[in-house]
């Protein structure tokens, strides 16, 4: 175990390995910018993406913190109503478009969906590296839109203030979000195309890794929601630009509409920030409790069924809208549908413990989290698709709650999960496993002690956007923001020992864990190649134990192709 | 529930929601215990090295409990679904008797009219007991016409008329605000539904004023005096309207700009050639002589109960946005054209002041 | 496909190349590769396009009368030229794309693809004149519109938008397949098997496509009846 102070990340890279005559890393491949800049190799292309979206969280980060400690006091003190709007706008249209959406697929899917299905790369390489560039170019313009002077509608961009009222950089805001789309189609494309196409021999559709399938539903979201999307922003451009009458209702346009388009994408873009969650929950939770995952053929037709579903159930964004009541019921009835398979996965994470040799490991203790908080948010996700109940809470403080249970509380365990599990994967290194769990517990009642008072303030009748508020909501804004101190304690921290670990940490094995995944079958960090010769897959995944037979605590791999172990 | 965990309940609706609310939070209690019980439970007996029993699972008994339990939480969904529609299908359409309130939702203050003619602002009256129907529009934005204690929430979305309507239970004083994000003030669109009985509730509306001030003089000078044979939408001369324009700003011919305040009013209805608004042909005669100073008073204070419309939004140099296009038809709320009742003039929230 | 003359080993891509499969084999897997990807690419653009018809349909069917008088207002020959130059380079298109299969055609395919690039500027010569005569007729939403129905100004509204945003695809698709007809000048032999040539004109085909639903949404609307 070095504890050799490296000067580069390139560098990391065993020179033993080098010595034994194996290819290079992909991190060795080459230390100059430029190499990095223009490479078509989707592990290096993965890592630029882990650098940006961590940088636009903390800069979505950055921006909610300020917003709770404004609302500490039910007074405006530290900033006035147009600085706190445009900080929730920013705060929204950040963690949104530039650190939800991409997060997992971009860093996660973009490293692990080849080595997962055993090929060398994603499907159209360049594509890749241009869509990180899309990404960062989108990002960068929406946050020019912040050096502009801001925007202040909200990250939903509703109209006719967006359009009309707003005297704020919205249209480079709202270009900013439609430059990344095209990012997230051309990922979308080269995620369909690879899993469809580059499947190594023996991998059949059903012994994909529920990873996989989560990428790949994801990706079938990205393409077909993202242009709704986007031409829904090009029409409010148009309208603030060119003066052409869309949605201005003056001159016979429908803001409802607006609402329709913009829902039709945002709320499939809800699952785009789940599903690959529950892909990353599904890989982590078999391996540490050493087995198969319950009822595999149904996760999948979960996964599926979320995706399907979610297409038609955005209505019920919009049920004090005005909209015909029969409509309504039609949402409300759709919702309460998708909410089955989201159930149904949750029952067989569950049941895989069952009989398991379940091990704490951090990535282990982020997902017992995840499912915690992902049952909270997901169950109070029936309330709000109960009309009577939307009709009281819908634009309160309840609203917030639930989807940051689900965006934040869910799937960001999931990211951390994720990081903690492929971390020595992705770097070769391994981290201090006692500040991981640390952090890990932290985030878990960081989390719950921010947003849990949110329910009750919601229910109470506390609107969202207020910088100001009625007194009686006090209490649980106060208990709310103490949180928030917390969780932003817990989320710094992986920063500083995940860094640490690049330069000290203990050089990681090929196969940490013990895992089945195909992924643990090559080198950490993996060659450019990604594997020694192309993988051949003879089993279902998660084969943490013979079929039939019971499981055993850290059962010895059969060495295969590519493992050093 | 503690007060402090549930809010007043001040409506029949209020009564049915808080029903819902209790009876799903009781079975997410129970699903969440579930789960997280079987989680923990499972991650302890089966934590790595523990003794307990690990046989494989038996294929067939993995697939009934998949299909039971997708079963029967479908049925459990689809039972809350029933039950939270069937609530709101009873409260779709208002009693036929229900009093109709007229509501305008404008940055950043909400303006009220029932059918009787009593205007208030930022405030509402109604008797407890009496089904109220809501005829919502905005002037500008979408707003949302939210009052906690009532379980009620509905859009005011602009050129467009929503409906809502609410009977209260429970005498007393009840926050009013506004839920969808409006702009800057957004968080200081608030206002008070006092619920009364309805004895007093009958006290009150008599106590109102008839609405003869002197907006309402003016009003009825606008026509009088052939104002709004021009000024009308509709007219077939080409005149500027003068709906929403107070304190705002005018382009005039020559390129200046003019803020629409008395003096300017003034000084366009005696003198109106003097200042030309861009785009229109100096076709107004003079008035000098034929309006007192006080009918003139009248008239400005009529044109300024026509509102301030919305805030001013172009910046010098960008391209003017869409609806205040010069020249286009200026179809705002019916409540901002002239000829449509006297509004008053915007007063700040809280206890409200009557003119 | 397995014409001899066809240059595999230039066109081979990574990952493709990296299959263990003969070279013949890879590139055809390639194909399959692009060909299936811009096939998923257009599945996005449809609901691209199908957003922006969404908002015809709705506010068509808010605002009925005005629309057919506004419909009327647009120029029917312009359209109807420009409809059949786009569909003749659909033509074309389809005939440079499968005779770019044949090494042997690479003559014909080089003239489909300049006159697929030809019609399509023809397309947009007659759309600027159109253009042209529409800002001088005043059916620019705004001040001094022609019409005196604000929900008249609509209908125009998504006429600029809708055909400016299919300008642009068809100027990308003309810069596409003017690349290829740079590569086609430059090496003739990387032109017969490439997977660009049927990705390219695959895509033409599709903003051709829009076009026909286009055409009866903008000129025929208002003149059925």
């Amino acid at each position: 175990m070095s504890t050799r102070v490296a000067e580069s990340p390139a560098s990391l890279a065993d020179p033993d390995e080098l010595a034994l005559g194996l290819p290079e890393s992909y991190l060795s491949a080459g230390s100059t910018l430029g190499s990095w800049l223009t490479t078509t190799d989707h592990k290096r292309i993965a890592i630029l993406y882990a650098l940006s979206v961590t940088l636009f969280f903390f800069i979505g980060g950055v921006a909610a913190t300020m917003v709770r400690l404004e609302l500490f006091t039910p007074q405006a003190d530290l900033v006035g109503a147009d600085t706190y709007n445009k900080l929730f706008t920013l705060h929204g249209v950040i963690m949104v478009w530039f650190f939800l959406i991409p997060s997992i697929p971009t860093t996660f899917g973009n490293f692990l969906l080849p080595l997962m299905i055993g090929a060398r790369d994603l499907a159209f390489p360049k594509l890749n590296l241009a869509s990180w560039y899309l990404n960062v170019l989108g990002g960068l313009t929406t946050t020019a839109a912040v050096l502009a002077g801001g925007i202040d509608t909200g990250w939903t961009f509703y109209v006719p203030y967006s359009t009309t009222f707003s005297n704020t950089a919205v249209t480079v805001g709202v270009m900013g979000v439609f430059i990344s789309g095209f990012s997230t189609i051309a990922t979308g494309v080269n995620f369909i195309a690879t899993t469809h196409l580059l499947r190594a021999p023996g991998m059949t559709w059903f012994r994909l890794p529920l990873f996989v399938w989560a990428m790949y539903t994801t990706s079938i979201i990205f393409v077909l929601a993202t242009p709704v999307l986007a031409l829904t922003l090009i029409l409010v451009a148009a309208e603030r630009t060119l003066g052409l009458p869309i949605f201005d209702p003056a001159r016979g346009g429908d803001p409802i509409l607006y609402q329709h388009l913009f829902w039709f994408y945002s709320h499939p873009a809800v699952y785009i920030m789940l599903l690959p969650g529950m892909g990353i929950v599904s890989e982590v939770i078999t391996c540490f409790a050493r087995r198969r995952i319950f009822g595999y053929e149904f996760m999948v037709y979960a996964l599926v069924a979320i995706a399907v579903i979610g297409f038609f159930t955005w209505g019920h964004h919009m049920f004090t809208s005005g909209m015909s009541p029969y409509a309504a019921l039609i949402f409300s009835f759709l919702s309460f549908v998708v909410a089955v398979p989201s159930a149904i996965k949750v029952f067989n994470w569950t049941a895989t413990l069952y009989r398991g040799q379940v091990g704490f490991e951090s990535p282990m203790l982020y997902v017992l989290g995840y499912i915690g908080l992902f049952t909270v948010g997901g169950l109070t996700g029936l309330f709000l698709a109960s009309i009577p109940i939307d009709v009281h809470v819908q634009d309160t403080y309840f609203v917030v709650a639930h989807f940051h249970y689900i965006m934040v509380g869910a799937t960001v365990s999931a990211y951390f999960a994720g990081l903690h599990f492929w971390w020595p994967k992705f770097t070769g290194r391994m981290y201090p496993e006692t500040w991981a769990k640390f952090a890990a517990v932290l985030m878990f009642f960081g989390f719950n002690l921010t947003f849990f008072p949110q329910f009750i303030a919601g229910y109470l009748g506390m609107p969202r956007r207020y910088h100001v508020y009625p007194p009686e909501f006090q209490v649980w804004n106060v208990l709310s923001s103490s949180g928030a101190a917390v969780l932003a304690a817990a989320y710094l921290m992986p920063l500083g020992y995940l860094t640490w670990s690049l330069f000290f940490g203990a050089r990681a094995v090929n196969d940490p864990w013990n895992a089945s995944g195909l992924e643990w079958r090559t080198t950490s960090p993996p060659p450019r190649d990604n594997f020694f010769g192309r993988p051949a897959v003879l089993g279902k995944p998660y084969n943490y134990h013979p079929e039939g037979a019971e499981p055993v605590h850290d059962q010895p791999r059969m060495p295969s192709q590519g493992s050093l172990t | 529930m503690p007060a402090w965990l549930m809010p007043v309940a001040a409506s029949t609706q209020a009564a049915k929601v808080d029903r819902i609310f209790i009876g799903l939070t009781l079975v997410s209690a129970v699903i969440v215990l579930l789960v997280v019980g079987l989680v923990v439970t499972f991650a302890i007996r089966f934590r790595r090295g523990s003794k307990a029993d690990r046989g494989p699972l038996p294929e067939v008994v993995s697939r009934e409990f998949e299909i039971g339990w997708t079963a029967a939480t479908l049925f459990v969904f689809v039972f809350i679904f029933w039950w939270a529609a069937s609530a709101e299908i009873g409260a779709f359409s208002p009693p036929k008797d229900a009093l109709e309130i007229h509501v305008v939702g404008k940055q950043w203050m909400w303006k009220t009219q029932g059918s009787n003619g009593a205007r208030e602002i930022n405030e509402l009256h109604v008797p407890v007991g009496v089904p109220v129907r809501l005829v919502l529009t905005s002037q500008d934005v979408i707003h949302s016409f939210y009052v906690p204690a009532f379980r009620l929430k509905r859009d005011a979305v602009p050129d467009q008329t929503t409906e809502a309507w609410f009977q209260a239970t429970k005498t007393g004083t009840f926050q009013l605000m506004c839920s969808e994000y409006c702009g800057t003030d957004h968080a200081r669109m608030l206002g008070r539904v006092i619920v009364m009985e309805p004895q007093d509730y009958a006290a009150w509306l008599s106590a109102q004023p008839e609405g003869d001030d002197l907006a309402h003089q003016g009003e009825r000078l606008f026509s009088e005096k052939g104002c709004s044979g021009c000024h009308a939408p509709g007219s077939s001369v080409h005149a500027p309207s003068l709906a929403g324009i107070w304190g705002q700003a005018v382009q005039l011919d020559g390129g200046k700009l003019a803020t629409v305040d008395a003096a300017y009013i003034r000084d366009s209805i005696l003198q109106p050639a003097r200042d030309i608004v861009a785009g229109y042909a100096p076709v107004m005669p003079s008035f000098k002589g034929l309006l007192s100073d006080g009918e003139i008073q009248a008239l400005t204070a009529y044109i300024r109960s026509l509102g301030a419309g919305p805030r001013e939004i172009r910046t010098p140099g960008v391209p003017p946005l869409s609806s205040r296009v010069p020249g286009a038809q200026p179809a705002r709320s019916p409540a901002m054209v002239p000829g449509a009742p006297v509004l008053d003039t915007p007063a700040p929230a809280g206890p409200a002041v009557r003119p | 496909m397995s014409d001899p003359a066809i240059a595999t080993e230039a066109l081979l891509r990574e990952p493709w190349d990296g299959l263990k499969l003969p070279e013949e084999q890879a590139l055809s897997y390639q194909r399959t590769g692009a060909t299936f990807g811009i096939w998923i690419f257009i599945a996005s653009e449809v609901l691209f396009f199908g957003a922006l018809f969404l908002f015809y349909t709705a506010v068509r069917a808010e605002h009925a009368e005005a629309f057919a008088a506004a419909a009327r207002e647009t120029n029917i020959v312009y359209g109807t030229v420009n409809t059949a130059l786009l569909l003749t380079s659909g033509l074309t298109a389809a005939a440079a794309s499968r005779a770019s299969e044949h090494a042997a055609l690479i003559r014909l395919t080089r003239w489909c693809l300049v006159a697929t690039a030809l019609l399509g500027l023809a397309f947009l010569v007659v759309k600027g004149l159109e253009y042209r005569e529409d800002i001088a007729e005043h059916l620019v939403p705004g001040p001094g519109f022609k019409l005196p129905e604000a929900s008249a100004q609509l209908f125009f509204g998504f006429y600029w938008l809708s055909t400016a945003i299919h300008g642009i695809h068809l100027m990308i698709g003309i810069g596409l397949v003017a690349r290829l007809i740079v590569i086609g000048w430059r090496h003739p032999e990387r032109i017969p098997g490439n997977p660009q040539v049927e990705v390219t004109l695959l895509y033409w085909g599709f903003v051709d496509m829009v076009w026909l639903f286009l055409y009866p949404a903008l000129y025929l609307a208002g003149r059925s009846g």
